[in-house]
């Protein structure tokens, strides 16, 4: 392998601090009191469904009517936990869940990476009208094709079974669209050119060389559709069955079934988001950066 | 790309690995995509010139029947009115209050990143457990939004029966959902902007107020068309939220009087529940439609922020 890759530019910590510092003696755009203020209390309310999800999960039903409403968590919490997995096939869900995000987000995240090397690097006819078409598609709404998609799952005897859910999953035009604007400026025609004449096959310079340099773009990705496929609801909903649910359709089952029951319907969310809650709080930072860097706009 | 000329027994191999393997690295994707993305799409144009029900198992050739038995159908309009009324509660506070918090954040803030992370959290969440939560706090006799209106001297507010009130409801949902990302997408244009801009101004003496509405609102043109736009796509094909928010029976019918059922509802109601294919393929057909000539009335509407 030809190793000539030129080193990253120099850092331009310096300079930017010095920018910062200017942009504070300027008053005006830094935050001010007001601004802390209004941000936090964006954040409170952002944050109260949430945190409310969790009291009522933690109180037996008689706490939820009372007046001033209960503000603290309660001692009932596995107690109701307890009592999801026994009304509905909530363990089932789970593991049909992982399943479903785990296989779609390998799969997207593989097959967008392969499209999105052979659009942005390599030459060949048809290049421009496909990734249009390709690009095309991402804006088209998914409900209009769902009844002849259902039908087709019905041909193939995949209704109620979690193929259904996770083969039209396993590629999107989105993740081919945004692995080949990254590749574009990720890898420099330079090194595929050095590869090539070192002999490489094209596969072997994606192996080595673009699959590499795409780790960055593939985890933002992978978490996108991971959280997508987890949260996905429509599509499930009309194609498995209460017996066999994902997370989502069996928290709309126990929410329809058990009218009055905010304990245990409310404990269903704070179990169906926890894992959302946790993948965000350890990797934020990378989804922001992904949603900021401008790919993820369209 | 210049590569050197393999020898020639290599020749043809080398061709057809620069020539026919990109073909292979898209064919997995426009494959998978051709046969359950596009194939069902089509397909849904032909299942809406038949009266296709799976129950009674027929299946029968009736032009444009459907769609005509639609634009006389009584439901079909009240599900357009309703999904064009929570589509305008949810989408202009929505896409404002993004701004604001926007611009907010753009300031030199300390603790950027915890901010940042704090607006996106609802995004995250799935719309089922939202909606759950959300009608809960809704809730007549225990919500809690009712107990705050009764906190300050109001009466309580049947939040479900009513048009208005229950289009506010849902609207409420689909904004704490996405006003954060839809920060983000305004946080990382404003970026963009060249911090002179904001300096000559500022030696101009325009103030925070004038900057915000003369510089960053029509540098940020581009951007607000897209999320106008995006936001018209995802807010006409609103169902879980309505279909969801009416807790307890799991009824696709948006409330006793319909007073919340939009239109992906109605083709949920017909398609899934009357299992009519004919006529809810006719309603998809329908509301892409819809959804084409408002994604084109919201670019020309967004598109005139400068000249305004």
């Amino acid at each position: 392998m030809a190793t000539t890759l030129t080193p990253a530019p120099p850092a331009t910590t310096g300079r930017a601090l010095r920018r910062t510092r200017t942009r504070r003696q300027k008053g005006p755009r830094t935050a001010g009191f007001w601004t802390y203020a209004a941000l936090v209390a964006f954040l409170l309310g952002s944050l109260f469904p949430i945190y409310w999800s969790l009291i009522v999960a933690s109180h037996d039903n008689e706490a939820i009517g009372k007046v001033p409403p209960v503000l603290t968590p309660g001692g009932h919490l596995f107690e109701n936990i307890a009592r999801v997995f026994d009304t509905t096939a909530f363990g089932q869900a789970l593991a049909n869940s992982f399943l479903v995000s785990g296989t779609v987000t390998v799969s997207v995240v593989l097959f967008s990476t392969l499209a999105g090397f052979a659009f942005a690097k390599l030459r060949f006819r048809g290049r421009k009208g496909l990734l249009v078409a390709a690009i095309a598609t991402t804006t088209v709404p998914h409900q209009l094709g769902i009844i002849p998609l259902y039908i087709l799952m019905g041909e193939l005897g995949w209704t109620g079974r979690i193929e259904a859910v996770i083969v039209p999953g396993l590629v999107t035009a989105f993740g081919v669209f945004f692995m080949t604007q990254y590749l574009t400026g990720a890898v420099p025609d330079e090194l595929l050119e050095a590869g090539r004449m070192d002999g490489c096959t094209t596969i072997r310079l994606f192996w080595h060389v673009v699959l590499p340099a795409a780790r960055p773009a593939a985890a933002v990705l992978g978490l996108f559709t991971f959280m997508q496929a987890w949260n996905d609801f429509f599509w499930p909903l009309v194609v498995l069955t209460p017996e066999n649910p994902t997370v989502q359709v069996a928290l709309s089952t126990l929410a329809s079934g058990y009218t009055t029951d905010f304990a245990l319907v409310l404990t269903g969310t704070v179990i169906a988001t926890i894992p959302m809650v946790v993948v965000f709080t350890l990797l934020g930072r990378q989804i922001i950066g992904g949603i900021m860097s401008g790919a993820i706009k369209g | 790309m210049t590569p050197v000329t393999p020898r020639p027994r290599r020749r043809l191999a080398y061709t057809l690995d620069v020539k026919g393997s990109p073909y292979l690295y898209i064919s997995p994707f426009f494959l998978l995509f051709g046969a359950l993305g596009l194939f069902p799409l089509l397909y849904t144009a032909y299942v809406s010139l038949t009266d296709w029900n799976l129950l009674e198992t027929t299946r029968q050739w009736v032009g444009f029947d459907n769609y005509a038995e639609l634009l006389a159908d009584d439901y079909f309009w009240n599900a357009l009115f309703n999904t064009v009324s929570i589509w305008l509660l949810s989408t202009i506070p929505q896409l404002l209050v993004a701004l604001a918090v926007a611009h907010m954040l753009n300031r030199s803030l300390r603790a950027k990143t915890f901010f940042r992370m704090g607006v996106l959290l609802p995004n995250v969440t799935s719309i089922v457990a939202v909606t759950i939560i959300f009608a809960q706090l809704f809730g007549r006799d225990f919500g809690m939004v009712n107990w705050l209106l009764g906190a300050v001297g109001l009466d309580p507010i049947d939040w479900q029966a009513g048009t208005l009130s229950s289009h506010i409801a849902i609207s409420v949902i689909v904004i704490w959902r996405w006003t954060g990302y839809n920060a983000l997408i305004y946080l990382a244009a404003m970026q963009a902007v060249p911090e002179h801009v904001y300096e000559a101004a500022t030696i101009d003496g325009a103030g925070q107020w004038t900057q915000f509405w003369k510089i960053t609102i029509p540098m940020l043109r581009p951007t607000i068309i897209f999320t106008a736009v995006v936001s018209t796509i995802g807010g006409f094909q609103i169902i879980a939220e309505p279909l969801l928010f009416q807790a307890g029976t799991g009824n696709p019918t948006g409330g006793s009087d319909r007073q919340f059922q939009t239109v992906g509802l109605y083709l949920y109601e017909q398609g899934f529940g009357l299992y009519e294919f004919g006529y809810a393929s006719a309603i998809a057909w329908t509301l892409c439609l819809v959804i084409v000539v408002m994604a084109l009335v919201n670019f020309s509407i967004t598109r005139r922020i400068k000249s305004g």
